[in-house]
């Protein structure tokens, strides 16, 4: 049921700010600290989902076959992978650790 | 003479570009639906969250937290936060599209990256830059739901995620998301300090918790370095 209320709250929400960009008038949101802020936000929050969801734990912190996987996505994304390679080369990695019994 | 084979082949090429754009978008979906199936959501609502919120940053942020054991609210306030930028390109497109009644509603839902860079990328004729927006929007939503079904079936498949790796995935995604911002010393430093404030955060704070304080940041940069994040090349997030 809660995952129901996330989808829903967020649906509206993000159709919401694309009604609103269609609809207001410019000057409201057209303002360079609207504008820098709106840059900043995505890049602050892509960056602590990847940074949590890579070393979270219950309760703490820790080094495991995530962060192994998340490494070799990004080496995959510095040879210019495409997005499906970098995915996938982050679970094959994490994966075959865990097989090996590592992480 | 000319003016109608001319956009008979503008328009052949805005197709195309739209079409090519969908197919790419599509290997987006086909991870997302394997992710949301492997943070515990349903077929149905892995599907249900590619149809209604349509905007890949903020669904993989949604599930991302719903994934990590977040709860309802803290998920939904990730994913809003991450569609902001679709409102600056909802004001870039309001003056090239002029949308009115009901086709506003409808074209409110296809106001993605790629539908407004494909439109501004057209601006300079009124019936291309329409047709840009309309195709590449359309084409997204249609492979991008498709994807996402495809993917979630195979996830749903596939067995336990941790198994298969896909909590690896997850943040892979997210940089893979992240990485074509990283263009200049601004967008650098605000990554650095948003994944550390989280990660400072993450002992102490309910889950959810540290990724929304990371929005902080972004207050605090947007205002204090302005013009460092609007000097910067390309001010569109891809």
């Amino acid at each position: 049921m809660s995952t129901w209320l996330a989808i829903g709250v967020a649906a509206l929400g993000c159709y919401l700010l694309k009604l609103a960009g269609l609809s207001v008038p410019e000057a409201v949101l057209d303002r360079p600290r609207v504008q820098a802020v709106s840059i900043a936000l995505p890049v602050a929050l892509l960056a602590a989902l990847a940074a949590v969801q890579t070393f979270a734990v219950p309760g703490g912190l820790a080094i495991d076959a995530r962060a192994a996987g998340v490494a070799a996505g990004a080496v995959a994304l510095l040879l210019r992978a495409p997005f499906l390679v970098v995915v996938a080369a982050a679970a094959v990695t994490a994966a075959g650790l865990r097989a090996l019994g590592v992480g | 003479m000319s003016a109608v084979p001319s956009w008979q082949r503008h328009r052949r090429l805005v197709l195309r570009e739209a079409v090519s754009v969908g197919i790419a978008t599509g290997a987006y979906g086909l991870s997302f639906g394997a992710i949301g199936v492997a943070a515990g959501l349903t077929v149905t609502q892995t599907c249900a969250t590619s149809v209604l919120i349509f905007t890949g940053g903020s669904q993989f942020a949604l599930v991302g937290v719903l994934a990590a054991g977040g709860s309802a609210l803290p998920a939904s306030t990730a994913a809003v936060l991450l569609g902001t930028r679709n409102a600056l390109y909802g004001l870039r497109l309001s003056a090239l599209l002029r949308l009115r009644g009901a086709l506003r509603l409808v074209g409110a839902q296809l106001v993605i990256d790629e539908s407004s860079a494909m439109a501004l990328a057209h601006a300079d004729d009124e019936r291309a830059r329409r047709l840009a927006f309309w195709a590449t929007g359309l084409a997204v939503f249609t492979l991008w739901n498709l994807a996402t079904l495809v993917g979630a079936l195979a996830g749903q498949a596939l067995g336990d995620p941790r198994d298969l790796g896909l909590d690896a995935a997850v943040p892979a995604a997210f940089v893979a998301l992240l990485w074509p911002r990283l263009t200049d010393r601004a967008t650098r430093t605000v990554t650095a300090a948003a994944a550390a404030l989280a990660l400072l955060l993450v002992p102490v704070a309910p889950v959810g918790v540290p990724v929304l304080a990371a929005a902080l940041v972004a207050l605090a940069t947007g205002v204090l370095w302005r013009d460092a994040l609007l000097g910067r090349p390309t001010a569109e997030p891809s």
